[in-house]
């Protein structure tokens, strides 16, 4: 038998279905990218336009930044809560009575994390750039339309999601309660926003070529970091581990 | 002929059930491959000194049966006696400490878990329903989960199978707790399974839910379908099983229910009369059939015979012919329940000592 995506269609399904009806998810989508929005939109608007050129950029590039704790945050709240979440109203053992594969089921899960996250980031994304370009002083936005920005945005949304669905997911399998699991996560899913940060902020002079290797090495990451989750992934564990 | 399902190449040697026959009730014997004809005589369980421990402690301890396809086993025993954890390891999801089985079969190895998964399923405990998804959501699910390519058709049988059509697009969470525990059955039905395995499937139900559960295994088991059920409701077991096993750690008894109780208890007469007898000595002494007698209280005799055929006609006879007024003569019934209560109070008493 072999892996089927069929399977993971299935489990990608049944989460988006879940978080329709799950109050904690909607408010989580709700809230938390409105949060991390405000803080940008009211900075491009508070910039002077007659700040040095680099000084501007500094201001632009962490603006940016903050929108960029929307894909760091929003999937460990989801992806944490996949495995403990699923253990403790009692529906792991059902789903793991069929055929499906561990890397089935953790995909299924860790793409229904991302899915929606992506949606939200770059909807946000596309909100704040319109903004900038109708309402913000010509300099400040010209300065939000720098290739490196958009880029650094475009690029870095997906790989800090993927890095901390995994980290989410990991915790997750491990964890035993559904709160210590989304905690732990979204601590864990701050170290590259990190090197992302030095990056907007100059400290690693940013380029084009920076980004792009920074991002293959977030994408390795993110890939090995697959394997070892599948591993941590223990259906004996899983199914009596909830006795105690 | 064989229906192709589900796109496994296991699928072609190892066929218990038909597709369409499982929920519908009509089986074609007649028309079966040979490879299917040869899984169906084997056993669709077939459980080798068997051992599970968690660390120190043991769930169960060098367990051997056989379950035959088509068969509704039974398998009793008191809390902790490792039912939940029998049915998870044949199930797959723990790995045996020793021992060795084969499930609808296949070899019980975790290699071929998946295999073994797609042909078998389980009703857990608790059914584990995605409360904020609807009935056939769940069932949507699973069905993908499975791989069947028939899914909507399957789900619609699988719901008619435990009259819940019209509750097909309510959320599971609007549900009481015996509709629940059919929607747990519906899904365990979706994948057509060689092996069903139900652990406590009435427990925490009322009467009225127990009985319309009875009912639904009823007609699995008239549609040929092989049940592994786990309870500790004796009666339950007494009226589905074919056979049961007693477990308490370790396999303590086997059989038909009627045998157990056979084997476990010697077969008496019950005798009540208006006055107590003068001389009960010269009355039983002799008489076919009737081994030994014991006073019970005031006009009751309790006597050990080996066939109440011969025994009863000729115990009345000398009970009127000493001239006592009979009230009662009649060979005492042990339910599944005196078999039970007794193995385990024997179990009991051996590990006070
Ligand atoms: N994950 C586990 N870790 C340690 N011990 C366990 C675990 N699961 C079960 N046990 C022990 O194994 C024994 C058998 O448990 P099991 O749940 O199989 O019993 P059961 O017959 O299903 O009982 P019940 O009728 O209460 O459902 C018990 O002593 C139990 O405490
Ligand atoms: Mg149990």
């Amino acid at each position: 038998m072999t892996f089927s995506w069929t399977r993971v269609a299935a489990i990608f399904r049944k989460e988006i279905r879940d978080y329709r009806h799950n109050r904690f998810v909607i408010m989580t989508m709700a809230m938390l990218p409105l949060i991390f929005i405000a803080l940008p939109i009211i900075e491009i608007f508070t910039i002077k336009a007659t700040v040095s050129s680099s000084k501007l950029d500094t201001r632009i590039g962490l603006a940016l930044l903050y929108m960029l704790l929307i894909p760091a945050i929003l999937p460990s709240a989801l992806a944490g809560y996949s495995v403990v979440g699923e253990r403790e109203q009692g529906t792991l053992e059902p789903v793991l009575i069929t055929p499906i594969r561990s890397t089935e089921f953790l995909l299924g899960k860790a793409f229904a994390a991302l899915l929606p996250t992506l949606v939200i980031a770059y909807v946000m994304f596309g909100v704040f750039l319109a903004i900038a370009a109708l309402f913000a002083d010509p300099a400040v936005s010209s300065a939000v339309f720098e290739r490196s920005h958009v880029l650094i945005q475009l690029l870095f949304t997906p790989l800090l999601a993927g890095w901390s669905i995994l980290v989410g997911i990991a915790i997750s399998a491990r964890a035993s309660d559904v709160r210590v699991a989304q905690q732990l996560g979204v601590f864990a899913s701050l170290p590259p926003l990190a090197v992302v940060a030095l990056m907007s902020e100059n400290v690693i002079t940013p380029s084009i070529g920076l980004a792009l290797g920074l991002a293959a090495a977030l994408l390795l990451i993110d890939g090995l970091g697959w394997r070892v989750v599948a591993a941590m992934f223990d259906r004996e564990r899983l199914v009596t581990g909830n006795k105690t | 002929m064989t229906v192709p399902r589900q796109g496994d190449a296991l699928d072609a040697v190892v066929v218990g059930v038909h597709p369409e026959s499982a929920m519908g009730g009509s089986r074609t014997e007649t028309a079966e491959t040979p490879a299917q004809g040869e899984a169906k005589s084997g056993s669709a369980l077939i459980v080798n000194k068997l051992t599970k421990r968690f660390g120190d402690r043991v769930a169960f301890d060098d367990v051997s049966f056989e379950v035959g396809y088509g068969e509704v086993f039974g398998f009793l025993g008191p809390n902790g006696a490792g039912k939940t954890t029998m049915v998870r390891t044949l199930g797959t999801l723990l790995a045996p400490t020793s021992g060795s089985a084969t499930v609808a079969g296949m070899p019980l190895s975790a290699a071929v878990g998946p295999q073994i998964r797609a042909r078998i399923s389980i009703m857990p405990e608790s059914p584990g329903l995605y409360l904020r998804l609807t009935v056939a959501e769940n069932l949507e699910c699973f069905a993908d989960l499975y791989e069947l390519r028939d899914a909507p058709e399957r789900i619609a049988a699988a719901l008619r199978a435990v009259n819940l059509v019209d509750r097909a697009n309510d959320p599971c969470r609007s549900l009481s707790k015996g509709l629940r525990q059919r929607v747990g059955l519906a899904r365990a039905l979706l994948n057509d399974p060689a092996v069903l395995f139900l652990d406590e499937p009435t427990s925490g139900l009322d009467p009225v839910a127990a009985r319309e559960v009875h009912d639904l295994i009823d007609e699995q088991r008239k549609s040929g379908v092989t049940i592994f059920l786990t309870t500790h409701r004796l009666e339950e077991a007494e009226r589905l099983c074919d056979r049961v096993a007693i477990l308490n750690t370790t396999l303590r008894l086997i059989g038909r229910p009627d045998e157990l109780r056979k084997q476990l208890f010697t077969r008496t007469l019950d005798v009540r009369i208006r006055a107590p007898l003068d001389n009960a000595d010269r009355v039983f002494a002799g008489l076919p059939g009737v081994e030994s007698w014991e006073p019970g209280e005031l006009g009751v005799y309790v006597l050990t015979i080996s066939d109440p055929s011969i025994a009863t006609p000729e115990v009345a006879r000398a009970l009127v012919a000493a001239g006592a007024d009979l009230l009662f003569l009649g060979e005492s019934r042990h339910s599944l329940e005196d078999v039970y209560l007794e193995l385990i109070n024997e179990d009991v008493e051996a590990n006070a000592r």
